[in-house]
């Protein structure tokens, strides 16, 4: 394979499809303009392909059309089998998946970038001469090693880590912390070699320098979110996101490939601007949730306070209080999306709005298990987007709010985030629910907490009304009882 | 190009993204994560070049199998997007 210069129409065609992602993002300020963002992501992905594909063809001297041998033929033949078939499993999976089931989607998604990563840096030390990073002395280049280096270890944390969240996720691990001793000490010291030998395989291109990176990298991965908790999973999965945007820099590094290089620092940046969005909105560091370990003492601290006394109500009571209201505020949370009570919701707000109540949706931005997600559910119930508020916009709103309704959320609403110091979950931002003339509480039963693991002032307050029962029947039988 | 024209490139594009991502709407941020998902999966170029070439059977082996990753990603990526972008829509023409 002979190496010269890339042609500049195939630069300027990677250069095209890295504006088209950038465009692709820049639709999602409004839903309005989101979905000509994506067919425009879609466009700037089939560009990069195929341009990739022709750079690939050999064009004899003088002719315009590529004139491939059988061997070529063959090649882009696999190649399209290999396209079809991943498409093909992503296609299915994209149709069948259940909304509420978004958060692991995206976990399983962003361990196969972590893992292609981690592939095509090993292809790329295998055959360095495909991707022109062999310098005159026959090795590869030092700085392309580096490259290479931290693009298959960032991948292979992208992966492992991915993987667990997946796990925690779908429900197929505990989604309790699972702590280790001395882990942080495990942790830096495998970290510090990581990095040591990345910076070592800039002098030695052995190939054991670079198995153990990968080995260690994918430990690590694996280590570093074992211990983080349910509740931290929003982070998780935007850092996992971030990762999986930085191994694809690091790639577009070792390639000089400007679609993928533009691409990367995208969704580097995307994953770590909602981690922090993430993080701000439980008032914690990111430190913190990497050390990991929250909500590990739940359970029995909480349960032994539940002896105070509470009022426990029914439907019918529900359903009086709410079409009486002039104004009530729905709470979703993580419960909600577990019962799937999202349609039958939207069946009650709409009762309601024919006997003239007005109904509005809070959402903290930590309800569920990944940023946006009641969003994504109310929209698949369709709520209208115009009846769907952020904390900041509506939390004034609660002094006149007659009915606060909260359905599978918990730690959102906790007055401790304001008032308790020695709280785990002190400075979170939490919704003034307690200002509302009625609270109503749909919860399946008294002993549970929120996954924080603090009991919740708000059981106990004289305007609460306790509705024990799985979100979803309760709000049919609030339903039915409204139709009378 | 030489390594500080890349550097270049990649430090205004974490700039371009910084200011792009917050001004995407906080009800949009799922479809963010998934689009982003389905972008970053643009390492297929890698994949196609390693898997394309010939010289080393295993890497074109590890390329192809990389390409088969990220085509899961791109197609399922985009198509859940779009899946849960006519959700937002859908509401638009109702109301």
């Amino acid at each position: 394979m002979i190496h010269a210069a890339p042609p500049a129409w195939s630069l300027l065609a990677y250069l095209i499809s890295g504006i088209c992602f950038i465009l692709a993002l820049r639709g999602l300020s409004s839903p309005a303009t989101s979905r000509t963002g994506n067919r425009l992501g879609m466009f700037g992905m089939a560009l990069a392909v195929i341009t990739t594909l022709l750079l690939r063809a050999p064009v004899p001297e003088g002719a315009f059309l590529p004139d491939p041998s059988p061997e070529d033929v063959k090649t882009l033949l696999m190649i399209m089998g290999a396209i079809a078939l991943g498409g093909a499993i992503g296609l299915v999976t994209a149709r069948r998946i259940q909304m509420t089931d978004m958060p692991q989607l995206v976990a399983a998604f962003h361990s196969l970038v972590g893992l292609a990563a981690v592939l095509v840096g090993w292809a790329a030390y295998l055959n360095p001469e495909a991707f022109g990073i062999v310098g005159a002395d026959g090795a590869i280049n030092p700085v392309s090693r580096l490259e290479m280096g931290l693009g298959i270890a960032i991948g292979a944390i992208t992966f492992s880590g991915s993987v667990i969240a997946f796990l925690k996720l779908a429900g197929k691990m505990s989604g309790a912390p699972i702590m280790l001793p001395m882990r942080h000490v495990i942790n830096l010291g495998i970290l510090a070699a990581i990095i040591g030998l990345t910076g070592y395989f800039m002098l030695d291109q052995s190939l054991w320098v670079i198995a153990v990176v990968t080995a260690l990298a994918f430990l690590i991965g694996f280590l570093l979110i074992i211990p983080i908790g349910g509740a931290d999973m929003p982070v998780v999965v935007s850092m996992l996101n971030s990762y999986s945007g930085w191994a694809a820099a690091a790639m577009g590094f070792t390639l000089h490939n400007t679609a993928m290089i533009i691409t990367g620092a995208l969704v580097g940046s995307s994953g770590a601007i909602l981690s922090y969005i993430m993080c701000k909105a439980m008032n914690r560091s990111f430190i913190s949730v990497i050390a990991g370990g929250f909500g590990a003492e739940s359970g029995g601290a909480a349960a032994a306070k539940t002896d105070r006394p509470w009022k426990r109500g029914s439907a019918e009571d529900a359903a009086f209080l709410l079409g009486e209201a002039e104004q009530v505020i729905i709470i979703p949370g993580y419960g909600m999306a577990v019962a799937q009570a999202q349609h039958v919701l939207r069946e009650m707000a709409d009762k309601l709005k024919e006997k003239g109540v007005r109904v509005k949706y809070a959402i903290h931005p930590v309800a569920g298990r990944m940023p946006g997600h009641m969003n994504v559910l109310l929209a698949e119930a369709n709520v209208p987007y115009e009846d769907v508020f952020e904390l900041e916009d509506i939390n004034s709103e609660f002094a006149q709010t007659d009915v606060a309704f909260i359905i599978g959320a918990n730690d959102v609403v906790n007055p401790a985030a304001k008032t308790d110091k020695s709280s785990p979950i002190y400075g979170m931002p939490v919704f003034d629910v307690d200002k509302a003339k009625t609270i109503m509480f749909i919860k399946r039963s008294m002993g549970g907490v929120g996954y924080a693991g603090v009991d919740n002032d708000v059981f106990y307050m004289d305007q609460t009304m306790m509705l024990l029962a799985d979100a979803k029947k309760m709000v049919e039988e609030i339903v039915k009882a409204l139709q009378h | 190009m030489d390594f500080i024209s890349i550097l270049s490139i990649f430090v205004m594009a974490c700039f371009v993204g910084y200011y792009v991502v917050w001004s995407v709407t906080p009800a949009l941020h799922t479809p963010l994560m998934a689009v982003t998902n389905a972008i970053s999966s643009v390492i297929v170029v890698g994949a196609l070049i390693s898997g394309a070439t010939a010289g080393s059977d295993w890497a074109r082996w590890l390329g192809l199998g990389a390409v088969v990753l990220a085509s899961v990603n791109i197609f399922g990526g985009f198509a859940v997007t779009e899946r849960m972008l006519a959700m937002y829509k859908k509401k638009e023409r109702k109301s």
